[in-house]
């Protein structure tokens, strides 16, 4: 008899044989769990690989603006130290001189300011140099051609083949510039466009030792390095010989925090999309497991062992897991590759769709363990399940199983810290995602348990049947209320937190697109010739944006120490640029919109013939090594005068605006040379040349400059973000209203005992009907409401700590996602007890009890 | 096991296991057996110092009103559950050291199960539910013997339909099948009959009955139904949780 002891001898075969025959028979309900994982998964892999290809369409855009990879500028010609620097990254691929020089055209008898630019080589290497006709833009350098910028052309009303003298040299005008790489630094396009080949900028007589000249050589690289390794790298060495690395990253970030967050948006859409998929895993994993106790139980009382029981489960869910994977992986990847023809019309870019392997694998994978991890909690109860359950009910989980579910818990949110870590790649986010979903969870659990106890406690004995027995339905045994609000919850949750973030970004760049953003720049107006300048552009019918005075100086002491001491001294950490910018500083009384203090008092008392208080922005003030109540020499054209530092600014410079990185108080340099700047925004093409004209007619010494060109560019990229933006968030919410979908569905199997029963004891359709109704109306209310209020708190958050800008709560969600969710829970509950309505009970139970 | 299907057998042997002594010929020894639920603050005794036992190959009934307690001794007789007071030994295994898992090894080879609604596992076809047992022993040939018992209960031509395409008859037709596929050693039903008609129920009781004989198994019956308890050798009568009396059929 001691044979009793051995452990049952059946091995793994048996255990994957009956897990196919369990799951052959259950086809039906895995399929359901399956789509939850080829939805989730599907979401994820198309997200993150579409995502990553706008991403790398959105790079491409950033090297348009720059036309390059990287390239190295410097004021002066390189010395042989840089030359050596330029030779060891394999030579440039093309170089420039440029210079501001008025330039005159013979036909009209006129000169204007003009930024010229000597270019050898094939630039721009990305983005298009735009021309008309669109040969000149490559052939202008072997014709011994000028480009010249449009509205230039339309200001003098110019023809191609007209010709522009530039110092001693005459070319013929070979086309129009209608849009090439730029840079959106306002204040480095000082002058319209005119592009010459390299070789004839010596002949023209204009670069001379003193004169404002900058080398730039263009480099493009393949593979491209590791910016920030080669900026530390190089960046010391070029500093050193008075050069620059500019790479078309730091050229992307010049548009500002709205290209940083719309990658972190992607993100947090792909984490969301996850996020779907696993609950719609859990809680079919969950209902199914919890229909299977009986058989395990059975398996048990004929000798099964709780491991083997435990197998066979775990293996059908992983076996799902991984062909749901693929599946959805699959299904990912192939409606990434149909996107750009579903969306030809609509799309704004051209994609370049590209499969790499690397969701080939990490998609299954992730199925399975996902479906596992998910799986666990339900898959112990099969382990704790007593085989006497076969005998009668009973409802017991022993400590044990409490302490593993523990475990399970922990195990579920060290994987989901590990997930947002790989998706959201800063460890700070993933925790505070992770903690953020554990709240969310606990809110609800929490909400479930005390409906529940506060139904039980004032149950409304006097309603009618129907009501009664609905509300029963939402305490009693085989409640499915902790289920099915989790799930809605959580579902409504994601769905409005996607929409709500959706609103801040998209907002944020339409902001701005339809703001009073200047187009129009006048520079250099005499103080004498800004009223007049400001009636002539309001005679056009346009508006006065701007209108401020600019005075230049640049820094002679910085905390008592003269700078010449400073540029001595090898050990100063102080940054060089400091010590020899000219600054263009301006005074005022008022913070402008795009910037807020950040430490100190905004426009303080002082006294005539104290230091001047004045204002830093930050980057100025942390580059200087200053904070408030340190001195500053500044020399105003000759005249030192002595300032103290008041306070600091946080400025947005991504904003198109002229923003002062020195701002003075009023009543100091009223009377110091100074130059005005005013704006103006011209809605097209014709009124901005207009204007022009009629501007460059009356005031020849004022220089205008026009920035549409540059404009348009900004603008079509923050369109086209907003667009991906909009595009992503609702194939994100269509995903998480079909997990939705998915897991009332599967809450169908709960009722359908209960209710053929209700039906063989005489319950008319109507009454079935409205015990049904009423507890999915109540579930899915109660579920929205709850997920939508907390999404609202989760947006806020969003919207502070990682987006960085306001939030204006839209009432779409409230208003429209709420009662829709509700809407779809109540459809879902009638459609799941349609068969029980239309045929006989045993039917019903025959069928549904396979 | 063999010795327990042959009843000329007379040894006594005697082992002092735990605190009771055992009669080795007994295959069912239960020895001052109590169980207790609680519900909420609320203590139920549902069964109070149950003592019995039952010779191999003898045919046992415990009958008695519902809510006597029957099914929870029978729970405890098979290691289904675990007694608060007392002792079960089973095969001449003390059930009360065996953990869960050695308790179904030990039901998996010596125990073979009745139950009143049939629990056929509801995704296996016929013929995968009655070969179950053999196929946890990782014995070779279970489909033809699963074949073969299938064949004996009527069913062969059935034994790729699911239990929901099965009329109840069959359904328990199929779990006898299943029940005598791994050559029990001794055999538990719950009211058999329970969920038949008195036709279809006498049909099952015959089949049951016949194939018991055939095999040699200990039978134990638990049934509310003194008409099926008639057809044992002996019947104990149950209420209130407490033996009534413990007789030999003929004597009723």
């Amino acid at each position: 008899m001691n044979d009793s002891s051995k452990i049952s001898n059946a091995g793994a075969g048996w255990i994957f044989k009956m897990a196919w025959r369990d799951g052959k028979a259950s086809l039906k309900r895995l399929l359901l769990f399956m789509a939850s994982i080829i939805l989730g998964i599907a979401a994820l892999v198309s997200i993150q690989s579409f995502g990553g290809n706008l991403k790398e369409n959105f790079t491409l855009q950033s090297k348009a603006l720059m036309g390059s990879d990287f390239l190295i500028a410097s004021k002066q010609p390189p010395t042989e130290r840089v030359q050596q620097l330029i030779d060891s990254l394999g030579g440039a691929n093309a170089t420039e001189i440029n210079f501001p020089s008025m330039v005159a055209f013979p036909k009209r008898d006129a000169a204007k300011l003009a930024f010229v630019r000597g270019i050898n080589g094939g630039y721009p290497f990305y983005g298009g140099l735009e021309t008309k006709p669109a040969s000149a833009a490559i052939e202008y350098q072997q014709r011994s051609g000028a480009l010249v910028d449009a509205t230039l052309m339309l200001q003098y009303d110019l023809q191609v083949g007209d010709s522009i003298k530039v110092g001693m040299v005459t070319l013929p005008i070979a086309g129009s510039i209608v849009s090439g790489p730029g840079s959106t630094g306002v204040s480095t396009s000082v002058a319209p466009p005119v592009y010459i080949p390299y070789r004839f900028i010596e002949e023209t007589g204009l670069v001379q030792t003193g004169s404002r000249v900058e080398y730039k050589y263009y480099f493009v690289a393949n593979p491209e390095p590791d910016y920030t390794l080669l900026a530390d790298q190089i960046d010391p060495i070029l500093d050193a010989e008075n050069a620059d690395l500019d790479t078309h990253e730091s050229t992307g970030r010049q548009l500002g925090r709205r290209y940083d967050n719309f990658g972190k948006f992607l993100n947090l859409v792909a984490f969301i999309a996850l996020l779907l998929g696993c609950v719609g895993i859990a809680s079919s994993v969950h209902i199914y497991i919890k229909e299977k106790l009986t058989s395990v139980a059975v398996l048990k009382c004929l000798g099964a062992t709780r491991r083997q029981t435990f197998l066979i489960f775990l293996i059908q869910i992983a076996g799902m897991g991984l062909i749901g994977g693929l599946i959805g992986t699959l299904v990912g990847l192939s409606l990434q590759q149909f996107f750009p023809y579903l969306l030809k019309d609509f799309l704004p870019i051209e994609l370049q769709v590209a499969i790499t392997w690397l969701p080939l694998v990490v998609g299954p994978l992730l199925g399975l363990v996902m479906s596992l991890l998910f799986a666990l909690s339900p898959l112990l109860s099969t382990w704790y399940v007593s085989p006497l359950q076969v005998l009668r009910i009973q409802e017991s989980t022993g400590s044990k199983a409490k302490w593993a579910s523990a475990g399970v818990l922990s195990l579920i949110l060290g994987a989901l810290f590990l997930f947002s870590y790989w998706i959201l790649k800063r460890a700070g986010f993933a925790l505070a995602f992770v903690i953020g979903i554990l709240v969310v969870f606990s809110v609800l659990a929490g909400i479930a348990l005390l409906i529940m106890k506060g139904i039980k406690r004032f149950f409304p004995a006097s309603w009618g049947f129907t009501a009664r027995q609905s509300l029963l339905n939402l305490y009693r045994p085989n409640n499915q209320t902790l289920v099915l609000l989790l799930s809605i919850g959580v579902g409504a949750f994601l769905i409005s937190t996607l929409y709500f973030t959706k609103d801040i970004l998209v907002e944020k760049t339409s902001l701005e697109a339809t703001g009073k953003t200047p187009n129009i720049i006048l520079m250099d107006v005499q103080t004498e010739q800004r009223l007049a300048a400001a009636a002539s552009i309001e005679a056009n019918g346009l508006p006065v944006i701007d209108n401020f005075p600019i005075v230049t100086m640049r820094i002679q002491s910085i905390k008592g120490r003269p700078v010449n001491d400073i540029r001595q001294d090898t050990t100063s950490t102080i940054n060089r640029w400091i010590l020899n910018h000219e600054f263009r500083t301006t005074y005022r009384d008022e913070l402008v919109d795009s910037e807020s203090l950040a430490t100190g008092i905004w426009n303080p008392d002082f006294e005539a013939d104290a230091a001047v208080p004045i204002s830093l922005s930050d980057n100025v003030a942390r580059d200087a090594q200053v904070v408030e109540g340190d001195t500053l020499v500044f020399n105003v054209q000759g005249v030192l005068m002595e300032t103290v530092v008041a306070n600091t600014r946080a400025v947005d410079w991504g904003r198109m605006q002229m923003n002062f990185s020195v701002v003075f108080p009023m009543g100091v340099l009223e009377n110091a040379p100074q130059f005005h700047v005013l704006s103006t925004s011209a809605p097209d093409a014709s009124s901005s040349a207009k204007l022009q004209r009629e501007l460059v007619k009356k005031f020849p010494t004022v220089a205008i400059i026009d920035i549409r060109q540059l404009l348009e560019t900004v603008q079509d990229i923050l369109d086209k973000i907003s667009w991906v933006i909009n595009f992503m968030a609702f194939f994100s919410i269509l995903t998480g209203i079909i997990v939705l979908i998915g897991s009332v569905r599967n809450s169908k199997y709960q009722r359908i005992r209960e209710n053929v029963l209700l039906r063989t004891l005489g319950a008319k359709g109507k009454q079935i009907l409205r015990i049904t109704a009423l507890e999915y109306l109540y579930l899915g209310l109660l579920g929205s409401a709850i997920g939508i209020l907390l999404s609202f708190i989760g947006s806020k958050l969003l919207a502070e700590f990682v987006f960085k800008t306001d939030f204006t709560p839209s009432w779409i969600p409230f208003l429209v996602v709420l009662p829709g969710i509700a809407l779809l829970v109540l459809l879902i509950g009638l459609f799941n007890s349609k068969s029980v309505l239309n045929s006989p009970p045993l039917e019903v139970l025959r069928k549904e009890g396979a | 096991m063999g010795v327990y299907r042959s009843n000329h057998f007379l040894i006594f042997r005697v082992l002092k296991i735990g605190n009771g002594h055992l009669d080795m010929t007994k295959i069912l020894n239960v020895h001052k057996l109590g169980k207790t639920y609680t519900s909420g603050s609320k203590k139920l005794t549902v069964l109070e110092d149950i003592s019995f036992s039952i010779d191999a190959g003898d045919t046992f009934a415990i009958v008695g009103p519902s809510g006597s307690g029957k099914t929870t001794l029978l729970g405890l007789c098979a290691g289904l559950d675990r007694p608060d007071s007392g002792t079960v030994s089973l095969c001449d295994v003390a059930m009360n050291e065996l953990n869960e898992d050695a308790r179904a090894v030990l039901r998996n080879k010596n125990v073979g199960f009745i139950f009143q609604n049939f629990q056929l596992l509801p995704t296996l076809t016929a013929l995968e539910n009655v070969v179950v047992p053999l196929e946890l022993q990782g014995v070779k040939n279970a489909t033809t013997t699963g074949k073969q018992l299938l064949e004996k209960v009527g069913l062969a031509d059935r034994s790729h339909h699911y239990p929901s395409q099965l009329s109840g008859g069959e359904q328990q037709r199929v779990a006898l099948a299943r029940a005598f596929s791994n050559r029990p050693a001794i055999l538990f039903a719950d009211e058999p009959t329970g969920n038949l008609d008195e036709e279809t129920g006498e049909k099952v009781v015959k089949l049951l009955f016949d194939l018991n004989k055939e095999a040699g198994t200990t039978l134990v019956i638990v049934t509310h139904d003194l008409e099926l308890a008639k057809k044992t050798q002996r019947v104990l009568r149950l209420k209130g949780g407490r033996i009534l009396d413990n007789q030999l059929t003929e004597t009723l």
